[in-house]
């Protein structure tokens, strides 16, 4: 869910909108805010499942140390998610294990 | 481009202010973030700050975060941010990587102050999605303008657990409930009155037990303590939650001070493992520094404090400043901070720094 408005913050700035691919489905990103950002505005929250017990996983540390939000994006996997900004058109996919390198 | 004399690394406030004095007297300084933002923990910080005048109180944390931003701009300062330091070698070969190149950069000087990062918590169904650090949740919430959830434990009542509730409700969240092990609220009392003034019961000697859910939390289950840390049976209660809150406590971020072979203590008032270091804030490798949440967890203050005196020791060592105007420089720093480390919270901190200062003496006496 998106903070609209805010007591202190005020009004949501007006940014570019973009589109990407979440498993195949489009949805509305901002330009500049990171994967992760988008994708809990659009309340998705399991971005992987970890490879032995098939776990599910999402953001924890929201600064790029934990590595819990990985998913692939592009075709490469292993990306953390709330250090990459969106960009118009990325492909992300909900990573299982440690992922798969996909030809572009 | 000139080589920087001063590389600090880290741009919150401790990071800033030593650029900012290092600067004034000047030297040539780079300051290195990750983030692509400057301010470190500043701009999460949408509350206005106490304290006294020098240390802004009244001003809301991200006017600070400008101000400091904006004065070592003026000054010439070099910031690269979107900027990894991810490693140290030789004692002054910092390895860079802006997410295109790796760098080296070979400054006379070095000045951590790289913050401190969030402790994690264990129990059953910690790794759902949906449970969160604190941090985490306020960099979505004031940075990017995301609810990750709707209905919220917080667990932990310090001063981050306390603000970062207020924030959530004021983000448009339900706070459920804040549990607290400890049989009292660890914060400020203005924290715990605003927060109870919303309606939220803070449950002290209370603990989460379990995190349950399919895929991501769907609730949480609370428990009572008794003097001994022991669960009471049968006060077993679940909570209709779909976001975790974990705000019990934050570590020194000083995996640098490691690769550098800097020698440690413990001191758990501080955050556990804390790089030795002298009141002019160097370490025992000579020319590195320490300064803010990386020397001890505290508070903005005391990070632009010892920022400050770190900027003015690595100028002086570098020659700009003599060694009498910088002792008496410091010693204004130093006072500032006697003056905050003051009172039920303050002083077991300078006790803290106490130890850290008479350890360093202790380990370098043989040395020098
Ligand atoms: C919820 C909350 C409320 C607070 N309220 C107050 C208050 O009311 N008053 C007060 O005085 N203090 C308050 N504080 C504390 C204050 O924010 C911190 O003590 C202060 O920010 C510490 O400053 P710092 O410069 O040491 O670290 P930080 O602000 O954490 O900055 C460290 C910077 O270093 C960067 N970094 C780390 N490692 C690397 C690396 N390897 N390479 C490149 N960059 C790196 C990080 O990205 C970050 O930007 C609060 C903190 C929190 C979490
Ligand atoms: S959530 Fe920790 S690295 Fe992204």
């Amino acid at each position: 869910m998106r903070i609209v408005d805010h007591p202190i913050l005020g009004k949501i700035k007006e940014r570019k909108k973009v589109f990407i691919e979440v498993d195949g489905k489009k949805i509305e990103a901002y330009e500049g805010e990171p994967i992760a950002a988008a994708l809990l505005a659009a309340g998705i929250r399991v971005f992987r499942f970890t490879a032995k017990e098939k776990e599910p996983r999402g953001v924890f540390c929201a600064i790029g140390r934990c590595t819990d939000c990985i998913m692939t994006v592009d075709g490469i996997p292993n990306v953390r998610t709330c250090v990459t900004p969106v960009r118009d058109g990325m492909k992300i996919k909900t990573q299982v294990g440690l992922g798969k390198w996909e030809q572009k | 481009m000139k080589e920087a004399e001063i590389t600090v690394i880290g741009a919150g406030p401790a990071g800033l202010s030593a650029a900012i004095e290092a600067a004034k007297y000047g030297a040539n300084v780079e300051i290195i973030d990750e983030n692509a933002l400057p301010g470190g923990q500043l701009f999460k910080q949408i509350h206005k700050f106490f304290g006294s005048k020098e240390h802004y109180a009244g001003t809301r944390g991200y006017d600070i975060g400008r101000k400091l931003l904006s004065e070592a701009e003026n000054l010439k300062v070099v910031i690269k941010l979107n900027t990894v330091a991810f490693g140290v070698f030789d004692k002054n070969k910092i390895g860079l990587f802006d997410q295109k190149d790796i760098l080296i950069s070979k400054p006379k000087k070095i000045i951590i102050a790289t913050g401190a990062s969030e402790n994690p918590l264990a129990f059953p169904g910690w790794t759902l999605p949906g449970v969160m650090g604190a941090g985490a949740v306020q960099t979505m919430i004031n940075i990017h303008r995301v609810l990750p959830g709707k209905k919220v434990l917080m667990v932990g009542a310090g001063n981050v657990g306390l603000i970062v509730s207020y924030q959530l409700l004021q983000a448009g969240a339900d706070v459920v409930a804040i549990v607290e092990a400890m049989p009292k609220i660890g914060g400020y009392f203005v924290h715990a009155a605003k927060v109870l003034r919303m309606g939220v019961p803070i449950l002290t000697s209370h603990t989460i037990i379990e995190a349950k859910g399919e895929k991501e939390v769907e609730s949480a289950t609370i428990a009572a303590l008794d003097q001994n840390w022991n669960l009471i049976k049968g006060s077993e209660k679940e909570l209709d939650v779909d976001l975790i809150c974990i705000a019990v406590g934050l570590k020194p971020e000083a995996d640098l001070c490691r690769m550098l072979n800097c020698e440690f203590t413990y001191v758990p008032f501080l955050g556990g493992r804390i790089p030795l270091h002298n009141e002019d804030m160097e370490t025992t490798i000579p020319g590195v520094y320490v300064a803010g949440d990386v020397s001890g967890v505290e508070e903005a203050s005391v990070a632009i404090e010892e920022g400050r005196i770190a900027g003015i020791s690595a100028a002086e060592s570098l020659g700009y400043i003599s060694e009498e105007e910088s002792e008496k420089e410091r010693m204004k720093c130093k006072n500032r901070l006697k003056a905050f480390r003051i009172g039920p919270f303050g002083s077991p901190r300078q006790e803290g720094k106490n130890k850290v200062f008479e350890e360093y003496k202790r380990r370098t006496k043989n040395v020098k």
